[in-house]
């Protein structure tokens, strides 16, 4: 369903993505973590169209991101980094104006928004501006941005940044629900996050892919003594790979 | 509904939302008539036409054409929603359309409400009133220009400021390039190609003859290419800009 083949990206000289290839099928939630600086966020903006890569190709549904711009983002659902919105505009125009844009009209796109007003407990602020809403909520209402179509390629840079646990329970349990017949790429710094949504791993640094494989392979490269532990565990195994660090 | 369409009316809505687009109708409406009565001598004239009226619109949209189109793109790149609105699923062209004709439509609502003028020139008179269309549609084009400029340049910086003062050079550029002291100065040495060639790509020079009544249909094409040139320069623009820090 997504194929990523030798993408690399430079910004003035330096490099940023190198040669990151990997390909993802329907039902995987793929999670993607890294240092800050690793190469995530940039990633993710080639595979979502935003920007072009120096070279290299990605493919959503056999649709080339570059050359089939439009119809591969139609097919997408991408919450940037920061979840961006209109500040000055209210949440149920902000995703009515979205749902539009998406194609969605009529009784279709008022089922779907009555959905995710539910679903992400939106409801309660559908008539307040986003600038005035919590961080927890403008992430939820960027959430709701990237999935009010039901693509079948869901991207998300950080979806539970600034969200409480019980929050980010929540997002978790629906992203859960959505991975079942689509491709979910998480981009997190959170570990537990990993171990909690994602059945597949892959490590950036230095732009490069260091790791691609099960958070249980993940964990088993730790010390015997930390298995036990699966976030600690994780935590050392990032540690050990991002900056070698082993104590 | 057509993207450009959703677009438009997103940014229509968008800009009662903020005080931006109240200041703008009432300095619209306020400096026009002011530069009428007072600067132009409307009743001093004795003469039932609108033509002062307009003549003073290539200074006023100097004036306040750039505070709105400035919020264009650089808004969009400063926030980041940028790279939501490049991810849709969208035409460049239709997003920079949408965006355009927002405030091309919101311009034309600031010129309607300057009715009460043709109400007065008619009470007090018997003006040519196929002249004063003319003039309104010279006018709307004239503005289109200036946001036209404004699309691009609003591209180009991130910070409003910036785009803003970028606008207002161009577009005084555009405007001046055929006042006639600019084209005396000019006079002395340059051949007079060269003055006729500048003379030809000013907004005052074109917009004279559509302020009298007249419409020339190189007048028209010049609007209509003119904003399509800027256009596609911001659709290029765009491509190479959003991503920049």
């Amino acid at each position: 369903m997504l194929q990523v083949q030798q993408i690399s990206r430079s910004f003035a000289g330096r490099q940023v993505v190198r040669q990151l290839s990997f390909s993802v099928g329907a039902g995987e939630v793929v999670g993607f973590l890294g240092p800050n600086g690793a190469g995530k966020s940039t990633s993710m903006k080639i595979i979502a169209g935003f920007l072009p890569p120096s070279s290299g190709t990605v493919r959503l549904q056999g649709l080339d991101i570059q050359r089939q711009r439009r119809q591969a983002q139609q097919i997408l659902g991408y919450l940037p980094e920061g979840a961006p919105c209109y500040g000055e505009m209210q949440v149920l125009d902000f995703l009515r104006f979205i749902g539009r844009i998406r194609g969605l009209q009529g009784r279709q796109l008022q089922q779907r928004l009555q959905q995710l007003g539910s679903q992400l407990e939106l409801e309660q602020v559908w008539r307040q501006r986003i600038d005035t809403l919590s961080k927890g909520f403008k992430r939820r209402v960027g959430l709701a941005q990237a999935i009010i179509h039901q693509p079948p390629i869901v991207l998300l840079d950080e979806p539970t940044d600034g969200l409480d646990p019980n929050q980010k329970h929540q997002v978790h349990q629906l992203i859960r629900e959505l991975a079942r017949d689509r491709v979910i790429v998480v981009s997190t710094h959170i570990l537990e996050e990993v171990s909690a949504l994602c059945n597949r791993v892959m490590l950036l640094h230095h732009g490069r892919l260091l790791v691609d494989e099960s958070p249980q392979q993940f964990v088993a490269r730790a010390p015997a003594a930390l298995t036990g532990n699966q976030n600690q565990a994780m935590e050392q195994v990032f540690r050990q790979l991002t900056c070698g660090d082993e104590t | 509904m057509s993207h450009w369409l959703i677009l438009l009316r997103r940014e229509f809505a968008s800009l009662f939302i903020t005080p931006l687009a109240y200041a703008y109708l009432l300095l619209f409406l306020l400096l026009s008539a002011t530069f009428t009565f007072y600067l132009g001598g409307f009743y001093e004239n004795e003469h039932a036409s609108l033509q002062v009226f307009f003549d003073y619109h290539p200074w006023l949209y100097l004036l306040l054409i750039p505070a709105l189109a400035t919020r264009m793109w650089s808004e969009e790149r400063r926030s980041g929603t940028i790279e939501l609105l490049l991810t849709l699923g969208i035409r460049r062209r239709s997003l920079v359309a949408g965006k355009f004709l927002a405030l091309w439509l919101f311009a034309g609502l600031a010129l309607l409400l300057t009715f009460p003028m043709v109400l007065t020139v008619n009470f007090l008179g018997d003006p040519d009133n196929g002249a004063i269309v003319a003039g309104y549609l010279g006018s709307w084009l004239l503005a289109g220009a200036f946001l036209a400029i404004g699309s691009c340049t609003s591209v180009l910086s991130k910070n409003s400021t910036t785009a803003f003062l970028l606008c207002l050079a161009l577009s005084l550029l555009f405007v001046i390039s055929g006042h006639a002291p600019v084209l005396q100065l000019f006079n002395q040495w340059a051949p007079q190609w060269w003055l006729d060639l500048l003379a030809s790509f000013s907004f005052l020079t074109r917009f004279q003859g559509l302020a009298r009544g007249l419409i020339d249909l190189r007048d028209l094409v010049f609007f209509a290419s003119f904003i399509i040139a800027w256009l596609v320069a911001t659709i290029i623009l765009l491509e190479l800009k959003k991503a920049e820090k």
